[in-house]
């Protein structure tokens, strides 16, 4: 038998309050991170389509991700038809 | 009033009565007459369920699942491959802690392809999280899908509970069974009411996250659980006989075990025969009783040590194996006696896979055997002429 006897077996920690992956910051599952060179930026847009979290924002040639978030895939690296993104290691 | 019905029909109308709100299946092959009687009986509009057909095992889980989340009581019926599609979605249903029930009619695992029965298909999945009831006969099967809903929407239990019950051998047999009056059955087995449940007056998140620092106090929460099913699962039985008249159910059912010097245990259908055995060898003077397990999940391990802790020789018998390891019953059973003082002697043999008959002279010859010496995982009755061996 285990030495901690819990009171009650009732279900507990199965749910939730809706909408807590917000708080959930998956920004430290990064080894590298993007940077937004601003610098041949054509306004494509590219970079926002293809994040696979969606937390690429901005306009008129100056695009950044939300780093709480952002787990560091380089897919809008990748994918950004001028170069314009490059991936670094994240230091911390 | 009784009635002699096929073993399927038995169970569809215990389904019937334990009134399900939400029934989904795969309706075709691996599939059972329990299905085929459901749907019927829900489009004659006898029963007030919602029927969902689905395109595969694995969405019928899924369909009970969410179902069970929004509070409804939700069932669902498979066998052998089906079952095994269903896996991944049975962890799930059980760490989510939804109490539906499944009846799965016990049968062969592929390859070869094979539609008849052994039990490896639920034993394959006895590490779930599910509570797993074994049928003798159909009566039982019927009687214990109105006690699986009892143990499992239990407020402190909250757990999925499969019947099986052999497949053929008991799913396609016409017995006379003791139908379930509708007026006894609501008063055994009231509405479910869950604590918590899906609804947009109370939003929640189903199927979270857990990270290393949450994840093992939820398997542990759910291991609490199963095992405080134990005593839950006597009451549903206790509770049914009240109402009913009939004990079918409980850990495990002792026959002529009082003084016996031997010991058969099995699982299913395969128990009549057993039992035939041993009132012959008791007509032998060969003191002999027999340990039926009722339920394998929780492993009733205080009752079948109880059950067992006196006699000298214990023959395992078990239409399933773990490739690589052998019986899985037999090990299981072994352990129960690690470190214990008296020591019997305990076999084991694979019987009766993919739907082998097994006659009674084969459980004697078996027992013939073990009289001089401990055989481990011998499987009964092989064609010699068929593996090579032996001339």
């Amino acid at each position: 038998m285990p030495k901690t006897q819990t009171k009650s077996t009732k279900p507990e920690g199965i749910t939730v309050k809706p909408g807590s992956s917000k708080e959930y910051k998956t920004g430290s599952w990064r080894s590298k991170k993007p940077i937004f060179k601003h610098d041949k930026c054509n306004d494509c847009r590219i970079c926002v389509m293809v994040c696979p979290d969606g937390v690429i924002f901005g306009e008129d040639k100056k695009y950044w991700a939300d780093m709480d978030f952002c787990k560091g895939c380089g897919i809008c690296a990748e994918e950004c038809p001028v170069k314009d993104i490059d991936m670094e290691l994240e230091v911390r | 009033m009784k009635k002699v019905i096929e073993g399927s029909m038995a169970v569809a109308l215990a389904v019937k009565a334990c009134r399900p709100h939400v029934i989904s299946a795969y309706p075709i092959t691996p599939q059972t007459h329990i299905v085929e009687n459901l749907s019927q009986m829900v489009a004659d509009g006898e029963l007030k369920s919602e029927f969902v057909n689905v395109e595969s095992e694995f969405s019928a889980a899924s369909v009970i699942l969410g179902a069970s989340a929004t509070g409804a009581r939700a069932y669902s019926t498979t066998t052998a491959q089906g079952l095994l599609l269903m896996t991944e979605v049975l962890f799930n249903i059980a760490g989510l802690r939804l109490p539906v029930s499944l009846t799965c009619a016990n049968r062969a695992i592929s390859a070869p392809i094979n539609i008849w029965c052994d039990h490896q298909d639920a034993m394959t999945v006895r590490d779930s999280g599910w509570i797993q009831l074994y049928a003798e006969d159909c009566q039982e099967a019927a009687d214990m899908q109105l006690q699986a809903f009892k143990i499992g929407e239990n407020p402190e239990i909250m757990l999925p509970v499969m019947v099986n019950m052999d497949g053929f051998i008991l799913t396609h047999a016409f017995e006379p069974i003791e139908l379930l009056d509708q007026k006894m059955a609501d008063e055994y087995l009231p509405p479910y009411k869950p604590e918590i449940f899906l609804t947009t007056k109370n939003p929640v998140t189903f199927g979270i996250l857990a990270e290393p620092q949450y994840y093992a106090e939820s398997r542990y929460r759910l291991e609490e659980a199963i095992k405080a099913s134990k005593p839950v699962i006597e009451e549903a039985a206790s509770e049914f006989k009240r109402i009913f008249g009939r004990y079918s159910g409980g850990l495990v059912d002792k026959y002529k075990l009082d003084g016996a010097k031997t010991a058969l245990v099995g699982m299913g259908s395969v128990v009549g025969t057993m039992r035939e055995v041993v009132d012959e060898m008791n007509s032998h003077g060969q003191k002999s009783g027999l340990l039926k397990i009722r339920t394998y999940r929780p492993f009733p391990k205080e009752a079948i040590y109880d059950a067992l802790k006196d006699v000298d020789n214990i023959i395992v018998m078990e239409k399933a194996i773990s490739l690589g390891l052998g019986g899985i019953l037999l090990n299981e059973l072994k352990s129960i006696f690690q470190g214990k003082k008296k020591q019997p002697r305990i076999s084991g043999f694979i019987i009766g896979l993919g739907g082998r008959d097994i006659p009674t002279q084969s459980i004697i010859n078996a027992v013939k055997k073990v009289e001089s010496e401990t055989i481990e995982d011998e499987f009964i009755d092989l064609r010699t002429e068929l593996i090579g061996a032996g001339k």
